[in-house]
């Protein structure tokens, strides 16, 4: 176990300066093990960035690094995402 | 749940600080004014944004721990004598100082009143931060949603809240405590870490289906949580929020 580890609700703030909606009550599906759930179930690691990974399988999710004036997100870890509208 | 709301971009606000309160020896809860602040849930959390004089800014979340109070919103921070952040709020606010502060933010680890009970929340010191916002919210809003509290703290001197939780203790809330460094004489409470047994006693049962929130150190989030599992809690009833090995 990593001491370091959050859940999603850590980058709950990051996602919203982007995102129009509340991402860690979507669902993600993973691309990896198939397995869905809340985005906000997800464990986050933090380093240079962060990494969202399933919380069955540690596939990454999402991948977020902050540069001085953008963010760059890599959803390839995601096959699905599902939001209520 | 309702549907997931379109929030619109996160902006930062300016904050004033209107109360300070010293909870125990390493904690205080600040209690700020944010104008036009859409209100929150119990549960969220905000981002607080410091800047130094050479333009170098640190960044933490604090889960909020007031129930929703219109402008006003409590945030309950822990002194960690290294820290980048704690030791400004703690030391250093005064009513009237300013900060910069966004949110409300997240939707995951939120209770409702309207989602009823049973409840089980277990919390290590100030992972109580979070759930005092549901409980407090419980009572604001005469909720019958039976609900306990497993609380973990280092000391009898150490627990957050203690005469509030005291007051509010009774009906439908039963609250625990555990102290797992030292227990004044007298003590017939648990003074062990929360364990797979503790939670079969104080919380309802598997069956009884409860909504679990688990909010502490990370190290203390995952040791209940994965006996939560082991007992045959449903893992998508358990909601976790973990701040990490200490905050800052």
């Amino acid at each position: 176990m990593d001491a370091g580890m959050l859940d999603g609700n850590a980058v709950a703030g990051l996602l919203q300066e982007v995102f129009a909606v509340e991402v860690t009550t979507a669902t993600g599906t993973c691309a990896a093990c198939g397995a869905a759930g809340a985005m906000g179930a997800t464990h986050v690691y933090r380093g240079a960035g962060f990494v969202m990974r399933c919380p069955h399988c540690d596939n990454p999710l999402v991948k977020i690094v902050r540069g001085d004036d953008r963010l760059w997100i890599d959803l390839s870890g995601m096959r699905t995402l599902e939001v209520a509208v | 749940m309702a549907g997931t709301a379109v929030l619109g971009r996160l902006t930062w606000k300016a904050a004033k600080v209107v109360d300070v309160v010293v909870e125990t020896r390493h904690v205080k809860t600040i209690t700020f004014d944010v104008p036009d602040w859409p209100g929150h849930r119990a549960g969220q959390h905000v981002d607080i944004r410091l800047t130094a004089e050479d333009g170098y800014q640190a960044e933490r979340s604090y889960s909020i721990a007031s129930a929703p109070d219109g402008s006003h919103l409590g945030l309950t921070v822990v002194r960690i004598d290294d820290g980048e952040v704690s030791p400004y709020l703690t030391d250093e606010l005064r009513p009237g100082d300013r900060i910069e502060l966004r949110g409300p933010i997240g939707g995951y680890f939120v209770w409702e009143p309207a989602q009823g009970g049973p409840l089980l929340l277990v919390a290590g010191g100030s992972g109580i931060a979070p759930l005092m916002a549901m409980i407090r919210l419980r009572a604001a809003a005469k909720s019958d949603a039976q609900t306990r509290l497993l609380f973990s703290s280092r000391s009898w001197d150490d627990i957050i809240y203690r005469e509030e939780l005291d007051r509010l203790n009774g009906g439908g809330l039963r609250v625990v405590n555990v102290l797992t460094d030292r227990q004044p004489p007298g003590w017939t409470g648990y003074g062990r870490r929360v364990d797979a047994e503790m939670l079969a006693e104080v919380g309802p049962s598997p069956s009884e289906r409860p909504r679990v929130y688990v909010c502490g150190p990370t190290p203390f989030v995952e040791a209940v949580a994965e006996a939560l599992v082991r007992l045959g809690h449903d893992p998508r009833a358990i909601k976790t929020e973990r701040f990490g090995p200490t905050g800052g």
